[in-house]
């Protein structure tokens, strides 16, 4: 099982790879549209990469609720 | 007891030729904002389209396909009577019946070919090339003329911001004929019914006669994107496989031209080598539907980014929702 803090390492690798926001500012409290100017398809990109990297499943309801970095970190954490 | 003969067709197909129909009306981002609340800034990071082609004056399905069909038929060095077989893939003949192609192949001259439209939206022009491949191995047609042509300008809803920047009009069309070397591998196609919604007009005929208001081609365009960047990535690299190419084969790649985000997000997941040249004339053409493919070969073609002899994974996917793919030889 991954910690809080090895999920968010690799989510940010991914968030960096999709939209290049850099890794150092994808921080738990950080929105993806506020803050890291993640647009709605990069998000989807987003969300289809955590589920191959983190072998979770989020289908479109649950990452609609997803609006922070802190949201998806505890939302994989509590699927895993 | 009576036998019966099978017809006898050729060891391999392969596309003879390739033209194409854009559309004279230039619609840029600045005039689409005068339709829509939107930004050119915005549309052109979403879409990476630059502008799009809508029919101009005296322009329509009809005429596009037989400008293209005329020319694909010069260009593959044939006259019309040589064309057997005519499959005009669209969503743009707005009756349900005749079809298109039966019109298109007298007034192109053919001696009466067998003559049929597909409905297979933004996959038409693989779905039609994979029934051409078909006609010409078995016998059943030496010469298939395949058209995709789209006017979507006329069922683009002006007042729905998530899609009116997206659809364009423009026709594609290739010949397809016999060969001792085979030019088109085999296909890989597929449909998911259960998106039916994804993508939808948003009236039946019925309802247009009912009611009197038009009905507009509309999108859930997030599950599309991920049905698109997932399921269709992976469909395009099963073409490659089944053709038997490894990606630093592979000289072209032209998916249908929906969207350039869903290009990117398709050359990450093949992880294309960078000599692979991509097609990206969603730019100043749109989303032509079933003719972006043949559109954007034949620009490629044209400008000499692409070359006759060249090995091209193409890719189709739309309404449906449907897909089909193959890797074709460039003529």
């Amino acid at each position: 099982m991954a910690t809080t803090e090895e999920i968010r390492t690799q989510l940010a690798e991914l968030v960096n790879d999709v939209a290049g926001v850099p890794v150092e500012d994808v921080q738990l409290d950080k929105s993806f549209t506020e803050d890291l100017d993640v647009d709605s398809l990069a998000m989807v990109e987003i969300i289809v990469g955590c589920e191959e990297k983190f072998g979770v499943s989020i289908p479109d309801e649950d990452s609609k609720q997803l609006k922070t970095v802190g949201d998806a970190v505890a939302y994989i954490e509590s699927h895993q | 007891m009576t036998s019966i003969q099978a017809s006898q067709g050729s060891p391999y197909a392969r596309i003879l030729s390739i033209a194409s129909a854009v559309p004279s009306r230039v619609v840029d981002n600045a005039e689409m904002c005068t339709y829509i609340d939107s930004s050119d800034e915005w549309i052109q990071q979403r879409t990476g389209i630059v502008e799009r082609r809508w029919v101009g004056e005296g322009e329509d399905a009809e005429s596009l396909s037989l400008d293209c069909g005329g020319r694909a038929i010069e260009r593959a060095g044939l006259t019309p009577e040589d064309i057997d077989a005519v499959i005009v893939s669209t969503i743009s003949q707005f009756v349900q019946t005749p079809g298109l192609a039966p019109i298109v192949a007298a007034k192109l001259g053919t001696a009466g070919a067998a003559a049929f439209d597909i409905s297979a939206a933004c996959a038409g022009f693989s779905y039609g090339l994979a029934q051409a491949e078909a006609l010409v191995r078995s016998g059943a047609a030496h010469h298939v003329l395949v058209i995709g042509v789209e006017t979507l300008s006329k069922v683009t809803d002006l007042e729905d911001r998530s899609t009116a920047f997206l659809f364009a009009d423009g026709a594609g069309a290739a010949v397809v004929g016999p060969s001792d070397t085979n030019g088109i591998g085999p296909v890989v196609w597929g449909s998911d019914g259960n998106q039916a919604d994804a993508i939808f007009m948003t009236q039946s005929l019925q309802e247009v006669a009912a009611t009197g208001t038009p009905s507009w081609l509309h999108m859930h365009g997030q599950p599309v994107f991920r049905w698109a960047t997932t399921a269709i990535a992976d469909a395009a690299r099963r073409a490659l496989a089944a053709a038997g190419l490894t990606p630093d084969q592979l000289d072209v790649f032209a998916p249908h031209q929906a969207n350039n985000r869903i290009t990117d997000a398709m050359l990450r997941h093949l992880k294309l080598p960078d000599t692979v040249k991509v097609a990206r004339t969603v730019k100043y053409y749109g989303n032509n539907s079933a003719a972006s493919i043949p559109m954007a070969l034949d620009a490629m073609l044209q400008s000499g980014e692409a070359s006759s002899g060249d090995t091209a994974l193409i890719i189709g996917f739309g309404a449906g929702l449907v897909y089909a793919g193959q890797v074709i030889r460039l003529p």
